[in-house]
């Protein structure tokens, strides 16, 4: 019964690092850069829902769409002003860049909102509870997990059935050819920074439900675990970051409850390593060979 | 020409004189905590409280303090020696600090070289007061918290079964927890389950509280600060575990944390040595004062704060101290006077020094109910 709620909490988790990934793999299959300021666009989203609903009063859904549509908003700001001018300048000026962003975007939350953490409510509240109140599994899990594979699915037939989608692609593989042949590169990049703060705004959302506490910091370490996973599925594959997100908050999880508490992160970073090493790529990576 | 300066010095020398005799007739009082980070709710408190009785001690017209507040962001490193060297360039004789036990242990060890006579509200390792004669504490130590935590159990919560849940990577918490562990042993309380967390892992404490749950724990002992507990209190509630929650004092606080629904501390006990519901009127005042002054209901941290400058001021008074002697000088006199007085304060009657800088004073234990402190 201790094994079954292990993974409950662990595939919870991983959902929530599930989604974080989906918006780094996102922005890094097409634009091919790391956005680590995704994180904190997370607690962001997290924030704002918080405003939303508690200082406005608003219901909860409407809370979730603003701190969304807000999220969509800083986005494609970010990229516009951040990422956009050093299109054509070396990766390392733009991952530099991404993490001022982060720290840029830490500092104002600190400004604005203050340091003393805030309680969260959670969207949904109340439990299910299966045999005989041994094993209980938390709606809020429950609609992570759902809001994980929708999203997962999603955002599939997306990129493979609609002409953005197509475009995204395009650009992904060869953005000087897409441009050749009509497509708007900036336009596509831009829309994909859209969608993946969105799905920061709803990790939000789900993180804060889950681990109802609100700081100016904390999207940083649930970040770099859902970059992690992204990394663990295969960086650029969606089915990947999903996987990804799921086995490393499972692994997490177990590692916690069998092995030490203290050494969870330990190994689930050992884990990586040893995959990376098997299979450089990911466990879903395609294995692009470079041309010289 | 010359002469128009050699005056124009003079004047300045004067001035300049004049305004040192002025100074001087103040002792001047630094305090160092977090003002902004994750602890600042602790740090504000004792700055606010602090200034409270800085006011009333002015007022008296007897001895006059200067105060000045430093942020340290409760940081072990830099930062505090940052906050103590900018309150000694601005001439502190007496600190009253740190507020946190990790910025206390870089800033005592400083302290101890330069002889600077350190009071703490609120920084309870004993690493803040081990071999250092010149550093004094207003709180228990965490041994004590321990020692007194598995004590109150062992009276009170006969054969309850007990899981601690703590940080590991914190010296208050993990401190807390070894003399606590040692105690519930000696005491006969059962301590069924132990899980930790670090400062990178507490967003999640599902595991702990399904282990703790299946090891048939009654009790859940969280020598932690607020806002971690108020994730385990709230995860706790969804997986419809109810144990009975000890705390210590860094639960202290969790009913000023925006948002969090009180409902969710119904029950939960932990031991401090104020309480803003008191019904002595030197408390009564001290909370008017400061709900008045900042809105709110002073914690614990408040009240060490409030009591610490009382402190200073009853040693200062033994030791025969004046504004005008160096900061080595008040520290030796301080030293040699701290084990033999007695303060009344609002965080206990009659409290006491030993040499090692431990204070001795009857901790208490509340319960909230209805969002608020009561006596059980």
């Amino acid at each position: 019964m201790k094994f079954l709620a292990y993974l409950v909490s662990g595939i919870s988790l991983g959902s929530i690092y599930a989604i974080i990934a989906l918006g780094y793999t996102m922005v890094y299959g097409i634009a091919k850069m790391m956005n680590f300021a995704h994180g904190d666009v997370i607690m962001v989203g997290g924030y704002i829902s918080f405003i939303a609903a508690n200082y406005w009063g608003l219901p909860t859904v409407v809370s979730i769409v603003i701190a969304m549509l807000v999220c969509t908003m800083l986005g494609i700001v970010i990229e516009g002003l951040a990422y956009r001018p050093l299109r054509s300048a070396p990766s390392l000026a733009v991952l530099i860049t991404a993490i001022g962003v982060s720290y840029f975007l830490q500092n104002s939350a600190l400004l604005i909102w203050g340091a003393n953490p805030k309680a969260y409510t959670p969207v949904v509240s109340g439990t299910l509870r299966l045999f005989q109140g041994q094993l209980s599994i938390s709606y809020v899990s429950m609609v992570t997990v759902a809001a994980c594979i929708i999203i997962m699915i999603a955002l599939t037939l997306f990129t493979s059935r609609t002409r953005m989608g197509k475009a995204m692609r395009a650009c992904s593989e060869d953005k000087g050819a897409a441009q050749l042949m009509g497509i708007n590169v900036n336009f596509t990049i831009s829309l994909t920074f859209a969608i993946g703060s969105a799905l920061a705004a709803v990790a939000g959302v789900l993180l804060c439900s889950f681990s109802p506490t609100l700081m100016p910091t904390t999207g940083s370490m649930p970040g770099i675990k859902a970059f992690t996973a992204a990394v663990f599925g295969g960086i650029g594959s969606i089915p990947g970051a999903f996987l990804g997100g799921i086995l490393l908050g499972v692994i997490e999880s177990l590692a916690r409850g069998y092995i030490s508490t203290q050494l969870s992160n330990s190994i689930v970073f050992a884990v990586l390593i040893i995959i990376l090493l098997v299979r450089p790529a990911g466990l879903l990576g395609k294995n692009v060979q470079e041309k010289v | 020409m010359k002469k128009v300066f050699a005056i124009v010095l003079a004047m300045a020398m004067v001035f300049a004189l004049s305004a040192t005799a002025f100074a001087d007739g103040a002792f001047k009082i630094g305090s160092s905590g977090p003002l902004t980070g994750g602890a600042a709710i602790y740090g504000n408190a004792v700055m606010n409280a602090a200034r409270i009785a800085i006011d009333e001690v002015n007022a008296e017209g007897g001895m006059q303090f200067e105060f000045q507040a430093q942020d340290d962001e409760a940081d072990s490193g830099d930062k505090a020696i940052n906050a103590y060297n900018t309150l000694l360039d601005w001439g502190m004789q007496v600190m009253i600090g740190t507020v946190t036990s990790g910025s206390g242990i870089t800033v005592s060890a400083q302290a101890a070289e330069d002889r600077m006579f350190m009071l703490t509200p609120s920084g309870s390792s004993v690493d803040m007061i081990d071999g250092k004669d010149n550093v004094f504490q207003v709180c228990f130590t965490d041994p004590n918290q321990g020692v007194g935590s598995a004590d109150y159990m062992a009276e009170n919560f006969a054969g309850a079964k007990v899981a601690v849940i703590y940080r590991n990577d914190d010296a208050y918490s993990q401190g807390i927890r070894d003399t606590f562990v040692k105690e519930a042993e000696a005491k006969g309380v059962e301590v069924v389950y132990e899980g930790t967390f670090t400062n990178d892992t507490a967003t999640d404490f599902s595991v702990q509280l399904t282990d703790a749950q299946a090891a048939g724990a009654d009790m859940l002992f969280l020598p932690i600060y607020y806002q971690p507990a108020s994730v385990i209190l709230s995860q706790a509630n969804q997986m419809g575990y109810a144990p009975t929650v000890f705390g210590v004092d860094g639960m202290d606080g969790i009913l000023t944390l925006e948002n969090f629904d009180t409902s969710l501390a119904e029950g939960v006990m932990l031991l401090t040595p104020f309480s803003a519901d008191a019904d002595d009127a030197r408390t009564q005042a001290f909370v008017a004062e400061y709900q008045n002054r900042y809105g709110e209901v002073p914690n614990q941290f408040a009240a060490d704060g409030y009591d610490a400058v009382y402190i200073v001021k009853a040693a200062l008074e033994a030791a025969g101290c004046t504004p005008d002697m160096s900061f080595e000088d008040i520290c030796e006199a301080l030293v040699a006077v701290m084990p033999t007085i007695t303060v009344d304060g609002i965080t206990g009657q009659g409290m006491t020094w030993a040499a090692s800088g431990e204070v001795s004073k009857a901790p208490m234990a509340v319960v909230i109910r209805d969002g608020a402190y009561v006596t059980p």
